[in-house]
């Protein structure tokens, strides 16, 4: 077909759906109000102290993005120090000053900063970049869009969420130049090196501004996960029933319920932290005694802390993945033409996965003195949740299976996201049982576990979604031939770093250490640190590549020129190209069929708008 | 801008959120509870009375719940000044709870129950002034609700008792609250 016969056939249809809006469109008398909107004034108002939904999730991805560079450049500075303990890293000392140790012409990375990168990288990657970063963007900007709102129920709850997030980074950005160090007790912040300000050097004012941020970051989280809540169950334009929600928007009111469930605890956990701290209560310190002299401190329970953490701390690992999740679904369908094979399967186990990941938290404390017994419970519901997982990993190769794929950017990430969460899916069942985890626990065995099922996987989705929705965002295409290169350098860079570290941890080398100099039995895997680091330098700068094309395209790309440039069944591709505050410019869309009618009848794609033809079934 | 103006569902979507925003607040206070109860059966937990005035505080914030119930209903009824007076009243009561569980705190220091002392003791400590700080929320929105009696125009529209009704929600939910933990105190001994 030629493009411009193409192009023809796509502006009719384009017409058409104008049309079909117009006529069949859902009147909520949004265009009396609209003129003059207050709100889309000015610079401030429109970029800044935004209310829209599409710009705030712009904020968030922008900030998301800047927090993944510090987050991963801090990785390639401590993975240096790991890899390469003799190479001379003075040049660092202009970024890092004092941290840098210069002894006999040789500078290495103090002791004290390598602890308090592991800790930074961890809690910058975890909470700002894949839970702020990634839910906060793709929900903010898909949930009205696809659900046909005008915006989310609480547009300012929804600009405080944003405010409160900035917050928390500033507080966590201001932390790293303390003269004492951030803290530095690991991201998960176990008393006592979280409970007594003299344990360590960031145990003091650095694990203060710790706790700030953090619970600035909570509220920013339940802000949006409220708001995300409300506005599926409220708002949803006529016709849009639950049955008929796009799988991302399913994942990402799960991911919001689960958000708001747990969240709470771990609210509950740092206020008891907090009396230990300053208020000489010892809910988390026994006895402790510090050069000798014993603390007042008395009877306390640090495993009481890790409960109250992990009781987050595993559904937190899920509101992470699910709304990759559900990016990788909408992606795969989209460009293999084909619906999502096995649709309430993927919803029911999303919903599994979701009720499953408050049961499991003691499986990250098989090694801490908990009850065996109850270690064999938490082991049978960590392996159950293997079922759902197994289900929708199935369902996504089936969907890709014998489809007419189109490879680009975005699906060739979804599909490195399925790879990815096989390969770390699996680990995790080897370290879901209590027996194999006494060896396993605490090693590299885990840092290659939740880096390739969590992090690389949820990188992965972020991707795809980024590529798949930047049209949407920012009216422009990004360049395929570097989004390709990207891809390719990501997936094999990510294999190479992460990989060995299984056979590290096999063989039991733990992780968080400076240094294994000795230990003999860890003397042969210098090899293999090196490999790791080196990966992990190239790795790394495969994602500069991406950052500039992202920066590039939003005022170089390719044009978008028309509505729905990926022939896609959702309703966002029926809002104007330059989509203003309210989305849609006239009626509210009304819909008619599930987001999934890919090669349907001999039709390529069917929009949600389009009503079924007579004696034509759903579904 | 009009966004609500879709709904066709008969819960308001602040209401909704406001119970949403409970749910967590549920969830925080659950696992404070059940911290309690996990530190208890460790052991060493010290057994002591919970200070009289716990009950006197009670009084207080059933009572004002009471009145706000009563504000809400003559407000539809259109009684502007017995709104404004109950309003009030519950404002009062909600102060008087406050400074009661200020004494409470200092005799139960009094006592010799330490805040640094036994976890028995820290666990009242925490979870009270936790809960104290809720109702602190709940008092700034009734100074808020005290405001707009008092200077706007008395209209009964449909936002007002909205408005009305988000605040005596949360108001009745920090009571129900100490109700709680009051009881669990009280049979986690
Ligand atoms: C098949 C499903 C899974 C099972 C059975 C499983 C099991 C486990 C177990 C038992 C541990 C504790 C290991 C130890 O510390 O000794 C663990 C660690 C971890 N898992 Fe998984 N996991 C699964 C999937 C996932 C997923 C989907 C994610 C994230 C999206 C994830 C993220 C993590 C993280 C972040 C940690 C380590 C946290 C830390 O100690 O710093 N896991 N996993
Ligand atoms: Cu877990």
């Amino acid at each position: 077909m030629s493009t411009e016969v193409k192009n023809k056939e796509l502006e009719t249809i384009e017409v058409q759906t104008e049309e079909l809006i117009e006529k069949h469109g859902f009147d909520d008398h949004f265009h009396d109000h609209h003129h003059g909107d207050k709100y889309q004034s000015g610079f401030f108002s429109k970029y800044v102290f935004s209310l829209d939904h599409k710009i705030i999730g712009r904020q968030f991805l922008i900030t998301g993005m800047i927090w993944a560079i510090v987050g991963a450049a801090m990785s390639v500075i401590f993975r240096l120090q790991l890899g390469f303990p003799e190479a001379n890293l003075e040049w660092l000392q202009p970024l890092l000053g004092k941290w840098i140790i210069v002894d006999n012409g040789i500078g290495t990375l103090s002791q004290e900063f390598y602890y308090a990168l592991v800790t930074m990288h961890g809690t910058i990657i975890v909470f700002f970049v894949l839970t702020a970063g990634l839910s906060g963007t793709f929900s903010n900007l898909l949930i009205p869009l696809q659900i046909g709102a005008r915006d989310m129920a609480s547009p300012l709850m929804n600009m405080l969420s944003y405010w409160f997030f900035f917050l928390a980074s500033c507080v966590m950005l201001f932390s790293l130049f303390l003269s004492t160090g951030p803290f530095a007790g690991g991201w998960v912040a176990y008393p006592p090196l979280s409970a007594l300000p003299q344990a360590s050097t960031g145990s003091g004012a650095g694990m203060t501004l710790w706790l700030v941020s953090l619970v600035l970051f909570v509220v920013s989280t339940l802000l949006g996960g409220i708001n995300y809540i409300t506005t599926v169950l409220n708002l949803r334009t006529k016709g849009m029933t639950l049955w008929k929600m796009p799988l991302t928007i399913w994942a990402f009111f799960v991911t919001a319920i689960i958000g708001l469930l747990s969240f709470p605890v771990l609210v509950a956990g740092f206020f008891l932290l907090m009396f230990d701290r300053s208020l000489g209560t010892s809910f988390y310190l026994s006895e402790i005694f510090i050069g000798g002299q014993a603390l007042d401190h008395v009877g306390g329970s640090p495993i009481l802390y890790q409960h109250l953490f992990w009781f987050l701390g595993h559904p937190e690992v899920y509101i992470i993945i699910l709304p990759a999740m559900g990016i990788a679904s909408e992606v795969l369908s989209v460009h293999s033409r084909k619906p999502i094979f096995g649709y309430r399967a993927m919803v029911y186990s999303i919903m599994a996965i979701a009720f499953l990941s408050f049961i499991v938290w003691a499986h990250h404390m098989f090694m801490a003195g908990v009850n065996p017994f109850l270690s064999n419970i938490f082991t049978i519901f960590t392996l159950i949740i293997a079922v759902p997982s197994a289900v929708k990993v199935f369902n996504w190769i089936t969907t890709i299976y014998k489809g007419n794929i189109r490879f680009n950017s975005a699906s060739l990430f979804a599909i490195g996201f399925v790879s990815m969460f096989i390969s770390g899916g699996l680990t995790g069942i080897f370290l879901g049982n209590s027996v194999l985890d006494i060896q396993l626990h605490d090693t590299y065995f885990v840092v290659a576990h939740f880096h390739i099922v969590m992090g690389v996987s949820a990188f992965f989705g972020m991707f795809a979604g980024i590529y798949q929705w930047f049209p949407k965002m920012f009216g422009r295409f990004m360049n395929e031939t570097l989004g390709r290169i990207h891809f390719w350098g990501t997936m094999i860079g990510a294999y190479v770093v992460f990989w060995p570290m299984h056979y590290l941890g096999m063989f039991g080398v733990p992780r968080r250490y400076y240094s294994f100099d000795t230990f003999d039995s860890f003397a042969g895997f210098d090899g293999i640190n090196q490999f790791v680091t080196i990966g992990a330098i190239i790795t790394f700068f495969v994602q500069l590549i991406f950052v500039v094309n992202f920066f590039y395209s939003i005022w170089n790309g390719r044009k978008m020129k028309s509505k729905n440039p990926y022939k896609a069944n959702t309703l966002e591709w029926t809002t104007p190209i330059d989509t203003g505050h309210g989305n849609w410019p006239g009626k509210l869309p009304v819909v008619e069929r599930w987001p999934y009618d890919y090669s349907k009848n001999g039709e390529d794609y069917v929009p949600q708008i389009i009503p079924l033809k007579e004696g034509e079934e759903e579904h | 801008m009009s966004i609500h103006s879709t709904q066709r569902n008969k819960i308001h979507p602040y209401k909704f959120a406001l119970y949403l925003s409970l749910a967590g607040l549920i969830m925080m206070f659950a696992a404070l509870s059940s911290a309690y109860i996990v530190r208890q059966s460790q052991g060493n937990w010290l057994e002591f009375r919970l200070p009289q005035l716990f009950y006197v505080s009670t009084a207080f914030i059933l009572m004002s719940s009471g009145s706000l119930i009563m504000t809400k209903k003559y407000f539809k009824a259109h009684k502007k000044k017995k709104y404004q007076f109950l309003l009030i009243v519950t404002f009062i009561l909600g102060i008087g709870f406050l400074i009661t569980q200020y004494y409470s705190w200092i005799a139960m220091y009094e006592s010799g129950i330490d805040l640094k002392g036994n976890p028995a003791g820290s666990f009242v400590y925490a979870l009270s002034i936790l809960h104290a700080f809720h109702v602190l929320g709940g008092i700034a929105v009734l100074i808020v609700a005290l405001y707009h009696a008092f200077t706007l125009k008395f209209e009964v529209t449909a936002k007002r008792i909205l408005r009305l009704e988000l605040t005596s929600t949360y108001w009745h939910f920090v009571d129900i609250l100490w109700v709680y933990l009051l009881l669990f105190f009280i049979l986690q001994r």
